[in-house]
């Protein structure tokens, strides 16, 4: 028996995988893929993405098979294997559609970096579409961001109606979608929340490898953070199985990006390598993933006489219109054995070639001129002085010598900046520009936030500006935070926008393509769709003085209110001394007989 | 209360009032003055502590160690300026960039109401340069800001040099929280106030700038440096900011302990801190620091570029190098020191500075007295408008009732009600003529300066003075304009009531600029009070006049002129005094039309007619 029992589930190990194997083709995927970007400002932007693509209908099964066990029907689909059950009992459960999910610290510099592959609103950003099958979608939100919550050791559950908005255009579904009724939807951003290493180790373990091979060896923490910029995000959509999109499929997508302050990691150079960022370098790739690759942005943008090497040379190159821009990349493929097995580990590196004349003098100088300038950027500001009232101000650039573009406009005003919604003007070019669309649902106190989306046309080479008024209101003395002289969040702007090609873009195999071009949908080839946020804004609120003075007036007001009821009562009151009347009556008869008698009235 | 409600009891409180009242008011006047010098001795001053967890129990280590490349900056920035003329903006850019700095430009330009003598400017233009250095993995919501203002005559390349060095040094570094803006100001407070503007993007002085394209959240704290020389034997604080403003108590606590730390030489109105506060004379010399503060803090004028940045409630002081020919001198290393060490510890700042004082007086640098300790001082003065006050209410209410008659006999006296209604109608007259004069004082220099300039051989802005000076005299033919007017009525009750309300009215408005500005209303109301507390129609009245033209507003600045030079042991001259006196007068509505001082309006709105009032009583008939 002792014997025998080990066999038996050798057995059943041998047996378990070749069985499933044998009945259908493997049921989910894992691709990952680094792309490392030279930013125009000289810093470095690496961006991680990891694919799990489920071909099972998760909720699909689940409502056939709710009939048969009613109590845990979230455990219906009970073999998982790379996709994260935490995440898939979540989508079963809560009756998911799509799910985005970001941590981010720091702020991305439009202005300087480019346009991002994908931005996040500094803090936590969390949206979410529900299935129309869902009847209470504000319980299910709630449960759900509790739930993400403990999942990743945030504090989601922060989220409330108070932060909570449903917008109308410009969250769309980006996976499969049949319907498009926004009541499903949900929106909330912390932008107090603060994301750290906590946060990272919850995101690495729902890595099929976890940080154990492949690319996310490079995961290393104190790295991570050691950086101007870092945004973890997780993306939950349903995907076409096929091309003829007969049945879907689930895809996780986890999406990490971190840039590299070059001049302070890189001492004012801007060489790199993978050691140099991560202090780790490649040894192998995932063993689970079917597609590991690392692909370099190697389009030289700028740099006069300056040329890019990068070593080890590259195997492939893969040229492409990203952004609107064409791109050339240069692809290593992990999978591809002479990539690694030469040297036993993979450390990329690049550097700054000079004609040796100029050299010295270059590197000198290699910030001293300002970068090329993206179509779209913003800044959000708040103006006005005093704690009574302020504007908030959107600038909206648009640098695109001759076209004008659309952009959706979104804006979360918590309750206690009280709008004034007449002040709301926009101003191009020093004329009005009416927005072409406008939803405002305003705010009710301690229930729910302002709301504005507005479709604004951006007209060539222009700045527009958004401003609308605000007045600041008084919070009961318990709804102060902590710290309330720190000030107030005011979530980031939302801008959604097409912004024009430079080169038009030709359809390319969406499932074949690499990963950072694959999240946002591709409707035409002139433009190319991006979101961007604003930074988010500190407003202070009028703060009693929460300390001994503070008790000091409330003493001394109770004493001067006492005060002054006598004060005013003695200021209009006149005081006359009354002779006790005696008599009365009586005395007045005594006096009618008196005088009647003559003798003198008493 | 009970006390005053009972008409028994209330009468003999009254005729308590009535008689001791000149001795009262003498005695509450003394008092309020003792106090006040009782300030600067140590039980009512305190040592300053620093009230800030965040900035208080943890050192950081300064690492600042770029002399050389401060001389560099210094060097090159001196050149390029002597080359061009101006501030040398490409250089600034080019340098600012490649130290790694996010670099941005503004240009503005400000037509001055009249030509400005003392600065030698009329239409102002000029671009600020500013670079911010973005905190890693912080979303720009929170800045703090260095600034050195160049001025047209100043050249202050030293302070360029430190604040590019320092630049230089902090973005090498990565513990940064808060995004640092460096900023040089062309046409010093000017370009400030032109960037804090459109900062703020608000527009409050009618200054035309080009909007600003780089922003880093809401700045909480500032310092500006000023390096008058290369040699710097010490530093000078200043902390008295537009209207009497003043920066949180833990900035300059901050600044002090750095000092302390570094062993730099640090004065406080160019007055070393006393070190022995046992025996007289060093209390005597805080009192001399402290009657500087107050005159500073009167004046309402920014005492450096730190003033302004106070409207925004950013907390802000101007640090300045000082050669004064001491024997020890500082290498900007030290002083860069210092500067890290602020910074890093205003980095580390959570919330605002909010936890010490905004309301205080500083007889030392280390010693401070807070507001409660010298309210009593300024509460005292008032005291004694309100006894007379008093006084007036009592006999013009009870005037038929003698002092001396016995209490219980007779009824009390019906209040005068028709005398009295008389009385209000006939002030009504001078009232009106004063604040119209006060109106124009406020409106007519500004405005006629093209006229006088037209019919007077003068320049614009002597005009503006003149002018200003000739309506304030011309304030003084009153009585003879408003006595035809009330000629009709009952003289007696006339003139008191008159006096009752002018002492009600300098009252308040004593209170509330004492509570704004302490220093301000404590002046006022030590030179007005007595003066307004004897002026009456009868007794000698060339007496009372001349004591009244002594304590007129205009008076009280040529006199703090006078003690401010005494007191900074460079005595005026009277002819000095003189000039002085009519740059100050140009300075202050200057002053009000650039930066929104507001001595000017409130002197001329509500002082000057208050004052006039009581010119009236004077000479009443």
């Amino acid at each position: 028996m002792a014997a025998a029992l080990p066999l038996a589930v050798l057995l059943l190990l041998l047996l378990g995988p070749v069985g499933g194997g044998h009945a259908e083709p493997p049921r989910d995927t894992l691709r990952e893929e680094l792309v490392i970007t030279p930013l125009p400002s000289g810093d470095v932007a690496a961006t991680f993405q990891f694919r799990t693509r489920w071909d099972s209908d998760l909720q699909r099964e689940e409502g056939e098979r709710i009939t048969l066990e009613k109590d845990n029907c979230h455990l219906l689909v009970s073999h998982y294997r790379l996709f994260p059950k935490a995440l898939g009992q979540l989508i079963s459960k809560y009756s998911l559609r799509e799910l985005h999910l970001s941590f981010t610290q720091g702020f991305w510099r439009t202005r300087y970096w480019g346009p991002p592959f994908l931005q996040a609103p500094s803090g936590a950003e969390l949206w979410v579409w529900f299935q129309d099958t869902v009847t209470d979608v504000d319980k299910s939100w709630k449960e759900l961001s509790n739930v993400l919550s403990g999942i990743f050791c945030a504090s989601l559950n922060f989220i409330d109606s108070t932060n909570t908005v449903t917008p109308t255009a410009s969250f769309k579904p980006l996976g499969l979608a049949n319907g498009t009724d926004h009541s499903f939807l949900r929106y909330a951003v912390l932008p107090r929340e603060v994301v750290c290493t906590e946060n990272l180790t919850p995101w690495k373990k729902l890595l099929p490898c976890s940080s154990k091979a492949g690319l996310s060896v490079l995961l290393k923490a104190d790295r991570l953070f050691h950086t101007s910029y870092h945004s973890q995000a997780v993306h939950i959509r349903p995907v076409c199985r096929n091309t003829r999109c007969t049945s879907i499929s689930w895809e996780l997508r986890q999406t990490l990006s971190v840039v590299y302050d070059a001049f302070v990691t890189g001492q004012g150079k801007k060489d790199w390598s993978l050691f140099r960022m991560f202090s780790r370098t490649l040894t192998e790739p995932c063993p689970l993933a079917s597609e590991s690759r690392v692909y370099v942005d190697i389009t030289s943008y700028h740099q006069d006489n300056e040329t890019l090497e990068v070593s080890p040379p590259p195997t492939t190159t893969y040229q492409d219109v990203t952004l609107g821009t064409l791109k050339t990349y240069a692809v290593y493929d992990l999978l591809d054995t002479a990539v690694i097995n030469n040297s036993r580990n993979l450390n990329l590196q690049l550097k700054w070639k000079s004609p040796p004349a100029t050299g010295a003098l270059n590197r000198g100088l290699v910030f001293a001129e300002a970068p090329p300038v993206p179509f779209l950027y913003a800044q959000r500001y708040v103006s006005g002085y005093g704690l009574h009232n302020g504007e908030l101000n959107t600038l909206l650039y648009n640098t695109h010598p001759y076209r004008a573009f659309p952009v959706l406009v979104l804006d979360t005003v918590p309750w206690y900046l009280r709008l004034y919604v007449h002040t709301l003007t926009i101003t191009a070019k020093g004329k009005e520009n009416k927005p072409s669309y406008v939803h405002y649902q305003p705010a009710q106190d301690r229930l729910q936030p302002h709301l504005l989306e507005m479709l604004i046309q951006l007209p060539p080479n222009s700045a527009t500006k958004v401003s609308i008024q605000f007045e600041r209101a008084l919070l009961k003395w318990t709804e102060y935070t902590p710290d309330p002289n720190h000030g107030f969040y005011v979530s980031p702007s939302v801008l959604s926008a097409l912004v024009p090609s430079v080169v038009a873009a030709k359809p390319v195999d969406w499932e074949e393509s690499p990963l950072f071009k694959s999240l946002y949908p591709v409707s035409d080839s002139s433009s190319y769709f991006v979101r961007l946020y604003t930074e988010p804004l500190l407003v202070n609120l009028p703060t009693p003085d929460f300390s001994m003075p503070y008790n000091v007036i409330c003493l001394t007001c109770t004493v001067v209110a006492v005060c002054y009821g006598s004060f005013y009562n003695l200021l209009t009151r006149t005081f006359h001394i009354e002779e006790p009347s005696t008599g009365g009556l009586a005395k007045w008869l005594a006096n009618l007989i008196r005088r009647a008698r003559g003798v003198p009235p008493l | 209360m009970g006390l005053l409600s009972d008409p028994v009891r209330r009468r003999a409180l009254a005729r308590l009032v009535l008689r001791l009242n000149a001795p009262l008011c003498v005695l509450s006047y003394v008092a309020g003055i003792g106090w006040f010098l009782a300030l600067a001795f140590p039980p009512l001053t305190q040592r300053t502590y620093m009230s800030e967890n965040a900035m208080g129990s943890t050192m950081v280590e300064e690492q600042f160690a770029g002399g050389d490349r401060v001389r560099g900056f210094a060097r090159d920035f001196a050149a390029h300026r002597r080359k061009s003329g101006a501030l040398p903006v490409a250089w600034l850019e080019r340098t600012m960039r490649s130290v790694g700095l996010e670099v941005y430009t503004q240009s503005f330009s400000r037509k001055l109401p009249f030509p400005d003598e003392t600065h030698e400017r009329y239409m102002v233009s000029g671009t600020n340069v500013y670079g911010i250095l973005r905190a890693p993995r912080a979303a720009s919501t929170e800045s703090l800001v260095l600034t050195v203002p160049c001025g047209p005559d100043s050249t202050n390349s030293q302070a360029v040099g430190l604040l590019l060095a320092l630049a230089a040094h902090f973005r090498g570094q990565i513990y940064w929280a808060k995004d640092i803006i460096f900023l040089v100001t062309e046409q010093d407070l000017l370009g400030t106030e032109a960037w804090l503007e459109a900062y703020h993007d608000i527009n409050v002085t009618g200054m035309q700038s080009s909007p600003l394209q780089g922003r880093a959240g809401a700045i909480q704290a500032a310092v500006a440096l000023e390096l008058s020389s290369d040699v710097v034997t010490s530093l000078d604080v200043a902390v008295e900011g537009l209207n009497g403003q003043l920066p949180n108590l833990d900035l300059l606590n901050l600044f002090q302990t750095f000092c302390q730390k570094g062993g730099l030489l640090c004065t406080l109105q160019g007055k070393l801190q006393p070190q022995d506060w046992t025996s007289v004379d060093g209390p005597l010399q805080a009192l001399r620091t402290l009657l500087l503060m107050v005159l500073q803090q009167a004046s309402g004028r920014p005492h450096g570029p730190h003033g302004l940045f106070l409207r925004y409630r950013v907390e802000a002081l101007t640090i300045r190098g000082i050669n004064s020919f001491r024997q020890y001198k500082y290498d900007l290393v030290a002083v860069g020191k210092a500067l890290e060490g602020v910074f890093r510890k205003l980095n580390h700042l959570l919330e605002r500075l909010h936890q010490s004082f905004f309301f205080y007086l500083l007889p030392a640098l280390s010693r401070f007295v807070s507001i409660g300790l010298y309210m009593p001082a300024a509460g005292f003065l008032l005291l004694v408008l309100g006894l007379k006050a008093l006084e007036l209410w009592m006999q013009l209410h009870e005037a038929g009732v003698g002092p001396e008659e016995p209490g219980g006999a007779s009824g009390p006296s019906p209040p005068l009600l028709p005398a009295q209604s008389v009385g209000l109608a006939s002030l009504v007259a001078p009232l009106l003529i004063s604040q119209a004069m006060g109106l124009a004082l406020y409106v007519l220099p500004v405005l006629g300066q093209h006229v006088a300039t037209e019919h007077f051989p003068v320049a614009e802005a002597e005009a503006v003075v003149l002018t200003l000076l000739a309506i304030y005299a011309a304030g003084l033919a009153l009585p003879h304009s408003t006595q035809r007017v009330v000629s009709a009525q009952a003289p007696d009750r006339g003139w008191m009531a008159l006096k009752l309300v002018a002492l009600i009215y300098l009252a308040l408005q004593l209170a509330c600029i004492a509570l704004t500005n302490f220093s301000l209303g404590f002046l006022l109301a030590a030179t007005m009070v007595p003066a307004a507390a004897l002026t009456k129609p009868c007794g000698p009245r060339p007496l009372y006049a001349t004591l009244l033209v002594l304590t007129s507003p205009a008076a009280t600045l040529l006199g703090s002129l006078f003690l401010w030079r005494e007191l900074r042991e460079a005595p005026l001259s009277l002819a000095d005094g003189w000039q002085l006196f009519l740059a100050a007068l140009a300075q202050g509505v200057l002053e009000h039309h650039t930066y929104g001082a507001l001595l000017f309006p409130l002197l001329a709105l509500g002082l000057y007619p208050c004052w006039l009032l009581f010119w009236n009583v004077l000479f009443w008939k």
